[in-house]
């Protein structure tokens, strides 16, 4: 069997006892890369010498030796940047977020740019202004998104582990689509700086691994304050890893009725419910609990995160670095036509979304009422958090679509996110782990089933516990994709 | 209708440079003159992924520069983005203050010696004091040099923390205007928040304008005037402005609400653009930055407000019996009026020290651009020297011949006294009394003339015992003792 299939955990081992090297697994990383990305489309690029070049000085740590994924968006020094955008071609970043410093302070290797929607924007890959992803288990649908290409990565065992960011599920549901784990810690848990911004308030950057376990290494190495973050949380950051095995018995799970709704599929619905089951064989009680404002969550989420959008998204403009337009013979024109041919048609629309909702007239009715509805969507979170331990719901509603079925049907599109986008109005952390399989109607491959733990703020250890538990029960995570 | 029953209203928007080591959202130098560029980091170039961190100095300052004008400090302050592009905006967004700005309220007084020197006389309000709307702090952008074909930007300025300083339409003349910017600068070098000078960019002045018949409630249509780089520019731009909307309204026409540029080499104002090309700046609160909570920045900043200027002054006049005019050179500076305080403290005659560092030290400063932190003379030799004269132990114009051997060589009083040869007056009167005694015995006509009332012919034997000691003797002694003797 492949290096690549190994997990972080596994690695670890074989590097320790010698059996293996960092360039051994770099290769076959590569080497499967090579062979197969072409119909994945999970990497933008990829560097082989500077991986080895970086394997050769990584310092001691749980992960030196160890490749990492990095989503197109986080700043690795000397790497394109492009946020798998026109308007970023050939931008290299001149600086390493801070993520990254963590992460090779581990020992870890920042290797290949995964793919992604466009600055975040998307749940299914097809926004790249590059390529889209393809889904591993079935190439014709969707990897999800925007961490569609560090999910398929993944899953595809092109990559170790990946890291990826989730401003409305980003790395929840991809990891769902995909069948591998993904977290997103709660808000100020991992720095921001060196994170192109999509949404300043609702960004953060979080690992996509093969096991609950190694999402607890990898948060434990990218975790931690920085000075450079203000929104940053200036604590130390627990022993996730060393917390995993601790009991679960008598924890509380809630179920949140307004996640189960005529919506869902019934498929997933059975899976998530047959989850709960299993947790409480393992000793876990079960309650329901409701979230009253589940429903506005979408509204407010593409209000706010639209609305930091079209703020953080008008430096690209040409000026500085980043795609300039030959065709321009003023500054008006070199703004709007470096910006109209550098940015995709997602983008676009969102930016313009953003910028009419803060516009004068209008902000007091769409920004300022966001808000407020953000603070009871916050609410009903602290309220459900203090009879339960964590909530269990699905990750997405429905299995991931085929290419291009929705791309005309934003709104159908957005529903994908309808079960992960209060977590980060909310600023709470949510785990995303395999529960199950299904065929689609419209198929006749399998595709992952994924299942969300969601927890208070930085109470990863809590759901990162949980679903170890649950994946040592089941043997949804050892199942591979066939590739061929 | 004539002129002079119209009336204007004047607001001013004032930007500061705040004198701090860094930028305000990165630790970038605060420098100028260093080479393009050369100052940045992501943070102020607006990178992709870069974010903000506060300068804990700049808040500080901009809060005392709330305590010094008489401001009130919300509990809590936070940051909005003003969204507009420009190429010297690296992110295309400000970070700035939209509705809890660090400080609200207080005012500026106009100082007497505040307005144009030609204007003084003629003081429509005095003790007026203009009231603020509020101060928030942003940050500053990159510097743009256009040239013919093509334009450079120098962001060595960008993220520089600028305090913006808001007034109430509260001004009636040009010339409050310049005593507003003139007095709000003293204020500002006083308390060491920035050097306030307008020629070098570091304090820069937006001003709105309107003109209004007397007793017409509604105000008129505002201008505003941009492109002023010195306090007269600003006086001169605001006259040529109010004339030019009066002559406007008196021949019919109305005002269209607009921004108008100042151009100094021609002396008028030119249209840059209407109220149709206006900005709406989408302000939002900053996501990347937490609100401020005031109360500990208070405390701390408290322990540090300086005297103003104008209490400075006041107290000066009482304390040491000054004129308010020489009050008001001396609490000019604050260097300077450390200097004379130092020197007049326990001086023996404090009003002889103030003219001494307005009539003596200040000319040589002046003449010679010295900063009163470069004086050669510490205010301690400088009271040492005026208590020798004040003593009698040296004349006046000898007091004035040992000054000037002590700015050129720092030398103490004594020394030069010393190397002069000068030697202290006879004041001992058993010494003195035999010269006396002579003098009286020998000049027996003016002693009458003394005894019968005429007091001048006390000089004439005072004389006539200075020369009988070669000048030694301290003629005051000499004098007080003559007429003892003959009373
Ligand atoms: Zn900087």
């Amino acid at each position: 069997m492949s290096l690549a299939t190994h997990t972080i955990a596994e690695l670890r081992r074989l590097l320790d006892a010698k059996e293996v090297e960092a360039k051994d697994i770099i290769d076959s990383v590569l080497d499967a890369a090579e062979k197969q990305d072409d119909r994945i489309g999970g990497y933008l690029s990829w560097d082989r010498e500077k991986a080895y070049a970086d394997a050769a000085q990584a310092p001691e740590g749980p992960l030196q030796g160890i490749p990492i994924a990095i989503k197109d968006l986080i700043n690795v020094k000397g790497h394109p940047c492009g946020c798998a955008s026109k308007i970023l071609t050939n931008y290299v970043a001149p600086y390493d977020a801070t993520s990254i410093v963590n992460l090779r302070e581990a020992g870890g290797i920042p290797l290949g740019r995964a793919n992604m929607d466009e600055f975040a924007m998307g749940s299914s890959n097809e926004n790249s202004g590059i390529k889209p992803a393809h889904n591993p288990w079935d190439l014709e649908r969707i990897p999800g998104g925007s961490s569609g290409g560090s999910a398929a990565v993944v899953a595809a065992n092109e990559a170790i582990a990946a890291l990826g960011s989730d401003t409305g599920g980003s790395i929840r549901q991809p990891a769902a689509f995909c069948g591998c784990v993904g977290l997103k810690p709660s808000y100020g848990r991992v720095s921001r700086f060196g994170l192109t911004a999509y949404a300043s308030s609702l960004d953060q950057i979080g690992p996509l691994t093969k096991t609950v376990e190694d999402a607890a290494i990898l948060l434990g190495a990218i975790s931690g304050s920085d000075p450079n973050d203000s929104t940053c949380l200036d604590e130390s950051v627990p022993d996730y890893r060393g917390s995993l095995e601790g009991s679960i018995a008598g924890k509380k799970l809630g179920l949140p009725k307004e996640y189960f709704t005529e919506g869902i599929d019934p498929a997933i619905r059975s899976a998530v419910e047959a989850a709960a089951k299993q947790f409480e064989s393992l000793g876990a009680e079960i309650v329901d609990v409701s979230m009253p404002h589940t429903e506005q969550a979408m509204g407010v989420y593409y209000i706010i995160a639209t609305a930091e959008a079209s703020a953080n998204l008008a430096r690209f403009d040409g000026v500085r670095y980043g795609h300039r337009s030959p065709e321009a013979s003023n500054l008006a024109e070199q703004y709007a036509k470096s910006r109209a041919e550098g940015f995709g048609h997602e983008v676009k629309l969102r930016i313009l979304l953003g910028t009419y909702v803060l516009s004068s007239g209008y902000y007091d009715a769409y920004y300022l009422r966001a808000q407020k509805l953000r603070t009871l969507i916050r609410q009903d979170f602290t309220n459900a958090f203090e009879q339960v331990d964590a909530l269990l719901t699905p990750v997405s509603p429905a299995p991931p679509f085929k290419i291009g079925e929705k791309a005309s049907d934003p709104l159908a599109m957005y529903l994908a996110d309808i079960y992960t986008t209060s977590a980060n109005l909310a600023g709470i952390c949510g785990l995303s782990l395999p529960c199950g399989f299904m065929t689609p109607k419209d198929g006749a491959r399998e595709v992952p089933i994924g299942m969300q733990l969601l927890g208070a703020p930085f109470a990863e250890s809590t759901i990162l516990q949980l679903g170890h538990h649950y994946e040592q029960a089941t043997d949804w995570h050892t199942k591979q994709p066939a590739l061929g | 209708m004539a002129r002079t029953d119209y009336f204007a209203t004047i607001g001013l928007e004032v930007h500061v440079q705040l004198k701090t080591a860094s930028k305000m959202f990165c630790g970038c130098a605060v420098e100028y003159g260093a080479p393009p560029n050369s100052r940045t980091c992501p943070v102020c170039l607006g990178m992709p992924g870069a974010l903000p961190v506060l300068n804990q100095g700049a808040i500080e300052r901009t809060v005392l520069a709330g305590l010094l004008l008489g401001c009130t400090t919300p509990p809590i302050s936070k940051w909005d983005r003003k969204n507009y592009y420009y190429p010297d905006m690296p992110k295309n967004y400000q970070i700035s203050q939209f509705d809890l700005p660090l400080c609200l309220g207080g005012g500026v007084p106009l100082d007497h010696f505040a307005y144009p020197k030609d204007a003084q006389k003629a003081i429509a309000n005095p003790g007026k004091v203009v009231k603020l709307t509020r101060i928030h702090l942003e940050e500053d952008v990159a510097k743009s040099t256009h040239h013919s074909s093509s334009s450079s930007i120098d962001f060595n300025r960008a993220g520089t923390p600028l305090m913006e300083i808001v007034s109430e339409p509260d001004i009636e003349s040009p010339e409050e205007a310049f005593a507003y910017l003139n007095s709000l600068r003293q204020i500002l070098v006083y308390g060491d928040l920035s050097d306030a000078d307008m020629e070098k960019g570091q304090m820069r002045c937006d001003v709105n304008v309107s003109v209004r018949k007397r007793g017409q409630e509604k105000l008129g249509t505002k201008i505003e005037l941009k492109n002023m780089n010195s306090m007269s520019n600003v006086r001169r731009a605001l006259k040529y402005e109010i004339d030019r909307q009066i002559t406007e309204l008196e021949e019919g026409r109305s005002i269209t609400q607009a921004t108008w540029r100042w151009d100094d080499d021609l002396g008028e104002t030119q249209m840059m653009r209407t109220k149709e090309d206006a900005h709406d700046y989408r302000y939002f609160p900053d996501p990347d930055l937490l609100p401020v909570e005031t109360a500990a920045i208070l405390t701390k900043v408290r322990t540090a407000v300086p005297e103003l200027p104008h209490e400075k002054r006041e107290r000066f006049v009482t304390a040491y019996q000054i004129s308010d005019y020489d009050a008001s050179v001396l609490a000019s500076e604050r260097a300077l009026a450390d200097y004379f305080e130092t020197a007049a403290d326990g001086a023996k005659a404090p009003k002889k020290v103030a003219n001494w560092v307005i009539n003596n030290l200040l000319s040589v400063l002046n003449e010679g651009s010295i900063p009163i932190s470069d004086c050669p003379i510490p205010a301690e030799a400088l009271r040492e020297l005026v208590d020798t004269i004040e003593k009698g132990e040296i004349s006046n114009n000898q007091g004035k011949e040992v000054f000037a051997v002590m700015i050129d060589s720092g030398q103490s009083p004594g020394e030069v006294i010393k190397e002069k040869g000068y030697e202290p007056p006879m004041n001992d009167t058993g010494e003195l009394d035999a010269f006396i005694d002579q003098v009286i015995a020998e000049n027996p006509k003016p002693v009458e003339d003394v005894k019968s009332g005429n007091v001048k012919s006390i000089n004439f034997l005072t004389g006539q015992v200075m020369k009988l000691t070669k000048g030694k003797a301290n003629p005051k002694v000499v004098s007080e003792l003559i007429g003892k003797k003959l009373s």
